[in-house]
């Protein structure tokens, strides 16, 4: 560049532009000191409880019910009395009023939710408002509308309404996961008994309040709260006729031993390891976006999050480099604040797994790289990191690390490429990254997922199906397919 | 004086070849010594079906209908001899009548069963049906054609391989129908058949973790250790009625696949 | 001149030893990034550095046929002191003027620190042959601009003349010696992001201090995207080869609030040694009054009028 002749002194280059804290407001929510359990559309006093905690500065938010064996088979038993005392029997054109209903209130107190669910479950204030609740909103919009159409989806069939369904989701998309479940669920005529994760239960307690102002009759929807011993009574009473989990790999295999010779119906949307794979003419900039969104994305606690990069070897130098240019301008910290990039991590066990599996690395000889990043003291909290040098066999490449941690690996053919991505009991999802058509639908059809991304990753959509391959389990949620889960046929 | 005639062996069917068990060991059923299969004979079959199954899928749908109409020709060529190994005549009609009706699905599957979605926003996105992988098959006690003909089509045509336990009471329509294969243009190891105990071998591949999908048609309801045994690699368990026909037969061996792309300048 | 090749066939250019892959650039991708830092939320002293910097980032920019020496005249003394009110609001970067117009901007601007502009090369279409328009930089030199702003030829660039485009750059770089050289890429003229970057690094490559978006005579202008294209390829030229080039996006912004959302763009994109006059500017002509009114809010918290803030 040449020197601009400067015919005056100028202000001195700024050293830095500190972004002010830009927090969300909190006074949005108000959150009880304790809550209940909402059975039969009231609120049943627990014999137990447990705080929940927000995991940005671990300060306690209300006490939670811890859902007993008799409780669950209370609920169970409600549910079974609304679906025989009429919500199976009313017309889909009702059922999808109701549906509707919720998504519009959704809508209009989605910043209330989004608030609540970034205090609870520590991500980013900009995720749950932008992705989680709009994408609750729209899930709820979209079965709306098959509740009465559901013949049309089923040609030659004829549908049913399972009858009473369990459902059990985790903690990484507390109200998403709520409105992939219930959703499609009440649309096909079933009634539901409904877990939230242990650790953020309060957008779930939240939503029994939107169920009250759709004026929901009682019992169809009933929100049961507490730890895995609430969610086994719920996966072994006899009154449930379809399980729906969401969640870890190994309790989805407890689940379906559970339920063997029982004859219930089951989903499991099990865990991941996702490859994502950038080929060397793929548009770089923009895969680096893709890899961020891929294993930052909600701090990497996400089921299909692409935690194995797999960089095409001509590539992987400035790719790499790209990447840690990319990630120093990651802003970590406060949930709350609407600047933030990556979150806290939603609890101390998980914290700690991540922290065991980032060890593990190290001792295995891959090599770190976090960017320049203060963590706040309290709370739980993880600097995003990426491992370079990492072998397909280290347990940073195989164990799924459900943390913001990515395990950059080679690979030099296509064909070496499919190999190694399919090279794992998972099968969730993968991305592919690169400007040539073919090679992308070639490398789509090898790819042993449930999901392909090309040239994007973590997109997701109330009218596309989602779901695993082998260990990552089986059934869709999302789209036309995500009904059947919840229906049986006369054949 | 009368010819004697040649006794036919009746061996297993794995990879395309016909092998006796390599137990050595043999039942009496239907009046003939029947290969008595093993757990390392399905393990055998297992390799084969997983070592067959790539080249089964990625052959064009249009292909696969072809191969699995030439079956349908093949058993219409040994009707009789079917017919005795079976309820009769009626039987078999049936099960080539199925078997020519799967055949016309294998290039309608993704048009039925998958499409596109409408996303709120920049991307093309698009469901297609694809095989699970290896499925195991205890095929149900009768009818021994016709219910053997029901359970395996199924997974065929959506382009998975099979490992299928054969009626334990009449397995000879099993061995027969190996025999048919053969002269298919079935790529060896798409459908391997053993013989033998199932209370022996159904545990072995309920348990095999290179198996995707387990159908226990023939279990007569004494699943529930099977299916535990199946949780461990999270197979797809199907409990499938030995007089089915149906596309939502072949859907409970697929797995749906959903691809996405921006759609940009 | 050496012949230079055509930038897609090689990767060696006689002024680079090395060039960034082209690469290609995948649209939604971009648009959603652009969008995303787009919501960046920016406030108290974090906005006043911003408007401030925004200021002293500005070419305060008439290309009008109906300009007169009184029209730039009274644009040069908004540009020294642009609210006589608060002496300590900067000046801006520099006033950006056709040619005719240099004189009188030699003649306000002497000694204040504010650089003269001049647009040059057939601006805005840049169809006029070599010749004249290395004439016509060299010419608004002579007359006194600190900065030239040319355009490319996008006919050339079009159809694929390359070299045609680069050589002209390289010309008329000579031609401008130590005056500093913006090379516009009309990128609402260059149809995808693909050609954006391509015109980017074709115009670093040969010789651009700056690579700018656009004339301002079309609609589609200094878009987020746009921009963060464009200094992408500035963050990979400046990492393959350590050289720094400066960015101008210019047309379409008018409110403060773009102007931050363009800074927060730098900023993230290039890092805190872009948001400087040397190596950014924001070509424009209504914003300068939107970032005074968001200034003076930010001072004493009450929303303004343009009533109380000159015209020009």
């Amino acid at each position: 560049m040449t020197e601009l002749e400067h015919k005056q002194d100028r202000a001195p280059v700024p050293k830095e532009w500190t972004y002010a804290p830009a927090p969300e407001s909190t006074d949005i929510v108000s959150i009880r000191e304790r809550y209940g359990l909402f059975i039969n559309g009231e609120w049943i006093t627990p014999t137990e409880s447990y705080t929940t905690l927000a995991p940005r500065d671990e300060e306690p938010l209300a006490e939670i019910g811890q859902a007993t064996e008799q409780d669950v088979d209370n609920a169970v038993k409600a549910a079974r009395g609304a679906f025989e005392n009429g919500w199976s029997a009313l017309p889909g054109s009702e059922r999808a009023k109701y549906l509707f209903r919720i998504a519009r209130i959704l809508q209009e107190r989605s910043r209330e939710f989004a608030v609540l669910e970034s205090l609870n479950g520590g991500k980013p204030i900009k995720e749950s408002r932008d992705v989680d609740l709009p994408l609750a909103a729209a899930h709820f919009f979209y079965y709306a509308g098959w509740a009465d159409k559901l013949e049309y989806a089923f040609p030659n069939r004829t549908p049913k309404p399972v009858g009473v369904a369990g459902q059990i989701i985790p903690w990484n998309f507390p109200l998403l996961m709520l409105a992939w479940k219930i959703a499609p669920a009440l649309a096909c005529g079933n009634t539901v008994v409904l877990k939230p994760a242990e650790t953020t239960p309060l957008t779930a307690l939240l939503f029994c309040d939107v169920l009250r102002q759709a004026e929901l009759p009682p019992g169809v929807v009933n929100i049961i709260t507490g730890d895995g011993r609430t969610g086994a009574a719920l996966v072994d009473n006899p009154g449930v006729d379809k399980i729906a989990f969401t969640g870890s790999t190994e309790v989805g295999k407890a689940i379906q031993r559970r339920l063997a010779g029982t004859g219930k119906k089951l989903t499991l949307e099990l865990g991941g390891k996702a490859a994502n794979i950038v080929f060397d003419d793929s548009a770089l900039d923009q895969a680096v976006e893709g890899i961020v969104n891929g294993i930052y994305f909600n701090q990497g606690h996400v089921c299909c999050a692409g935690s194995r990069l797999f960089a095409q070897e001509s590539i992987a130098e400035p790719l790499i480099e790209k990447l840690k240019r990319r990630l120093e301008t990651l802003r970590v910290g406060d949930p709350l604040d609407k600047n933030t990039d990556v979150g806290a991590i939603n609890s101390r066990m998980q914290l700690d797994k991540i922290e065991e599996l980032v060890q593990a690395g190290k001792d295995e000889g891959a090599e770190i790289y976090q960017p320049p990043c203060v963590l706040p003291e309290k709370g739980y909290w993880f600097a995003p990191t990426v491992f370079t040098n990492v072998a397909q066999s280290y347990r940073i490449a195989q164990e799924e690390i459900f943390g913001p941690v990515l395990s950059v690996l080679t690979f030099r053919t296509p064909e070496e490429a499919v190999e190694k991505a399919n090279n794992t009991p998972y099968g969730l999802s993968a991305g592919v990254w690169t400007e040539k058509g073919s090679r992308i639908l070639w490398m789509a059809q090898r790819l042993r997922a449930g999901v392909v991304w090309a040239n994007t990753f973590n997109r997701f959509d109330p009218t596309s199906p989602f779901g695993g391959y082998k260990e990552s389990g089986f059934g869709r949620e999302g789209g036309r397919h995500g009904l059947e889960p919840y229906l049986i046929f006369d054949e | 004086m009368t010819r004697l005639p040649v006794k036919k062996t009746y061996k297993l069917y794995i990879g395309g070849a016909f092998p006796r068990s390599e137990s050595g060991r043999t039942y009496e059923a239907q009046g003939h010594n029947v290969a008595r299969g093993s757990r390392k004979d399905a393990r055998d079959a297992v390799q084969a079906a997983r070592k067959a199954q790539p080249g089964w899928a990625n052959a064009t749908a249009y292909n696969r209908g072809q191969v699995i109409y030439r079956l349908a020709e093949m058993i219409e060529a040994r009707a009789a001899e079917f017919a005795e190994l079976c309820s009769g005549r009626g039987e078999v009609e049936r099960s080539i009548d199925r078997i020519v009706w799967y055949a016309g699905w294998a290039d309608k599957l993704p048009q039925v069963l998958g499409g596109s979605n409408p996303v709120a926003g920049p991307y093309f996105n698009f469901t297609v049906p694809e095989p699970t992988g290896v499925v195991a098959i205890l095929a149900p006690e009768e009818p021994a054609l016709l219910g053997l003909v029901s359970r395996v089509m199924p997974p065929v045509v959506g382009g998975n391989a099979t490992v299928v336990l054969a009626s334990e009471t009449q397995p000879l329509a099993a061995v027969e129908l190996a025999e048919a294969l053969a002269t298919s243009d079935l790529p060896g190891g798409v459908i391997n058949i053993i013989t033998g105990s199932r209370a022996e071998v159904a545990p072995h591949l309920a348990a095999h973790m290179d198996v995707n999908a387990i159908d226990l048609c023939g279990a007569d309801g004494h699943s529930t250790e099977l299916e535990e045994a199946a949780a461990e690699n999270v197979k797809r368990v199907i409990r499938g009625r030995a007089d089915a026909q149906s596309p939502w037969e072949i859907a409970n061996y697929l797995e749906l696949k959903t691809v996405w792309h921006p759609i940009g300048q | 001149m050496a012949q230079a090749p055509a930038l897609p066939t090689g990767f060696e250019l006689p002024l680079e030893p090395r060039l960034p892959r082209i690469g290609s650039v995948d649209a939604v991708a971009l648009e959603e990034r652009a969008a995303s830092l787009a919501k960046r939320s920016i406030k108290k002293q974090a906005k006043v550095f911003a408007l401030e910097l925004a200021i002293r980032c500005i070419d305060l920019t008439t290309l009008e046929g109906a300009d007169t020496p009184g029209k730039v005249a009274a644009l040069c003394s908004k540009a020294v002191r642009p609210d006589p009110s608060d002496p300590n609001i900067p000046s801006v970067a520099a006033v950006c003027v056709y040619e005719n117009l240099v004189p009188t901007c030699v003649e306000r601007l002497q000694g204040t620190g504010v650089h003269i502009a001049a647009v040059a090369t057939g601006f805005p279409s840049g169809q006029y042959p070599t010749d004249l328009k290395v004439a016509d930089a060299r010419r608004a030199v002579e007359l006194g601009a600190d900065e030239v702003d040319m355009v490319i030829d996008r006919g050339a660039f079009l159809s694929g003349r390359y070299a045609k485009v680069y050589d002209e750059i390289v010309q008329v770089k000579e031609a401008v010696g130590r005056a500093h050289l913006k090379v516009i890429l009309e990128t609402g003229e260059l149809g995808t992001y693909d050609n954006v970057r391509r015109a980017s690094l074709l115009a670093m490559a040969a010789g651009a201090d700056f690579i700018k978006t656009s004339t301002g005579k079309i609609p589609s202008a200094a878009t987020l995207p746009v921009a963060l294209c464009m200094l992408e390829a500035i963050r990979d030229v400046h990492h393959e080869t350590g050289r720094i080039v400066g960015f101008k996006p210019a047309g379409g912004v008018r409110t403060s609030k773009q102007a931050i959302q363009h800074l927060v763009l730098v900023h993230e994109t290039l890092g805190i040694d872009w948001l400087t006059p040397d190596r950014y500017r924001i070509g424009a002509s209504s914003l300068l009054n939107d970032v005074l009114m968001q200034l003076r809010k930010e001072k004493t918290g009450a929303y303004q009028s343009p009533d109380y803030f000159t015209v020009d």
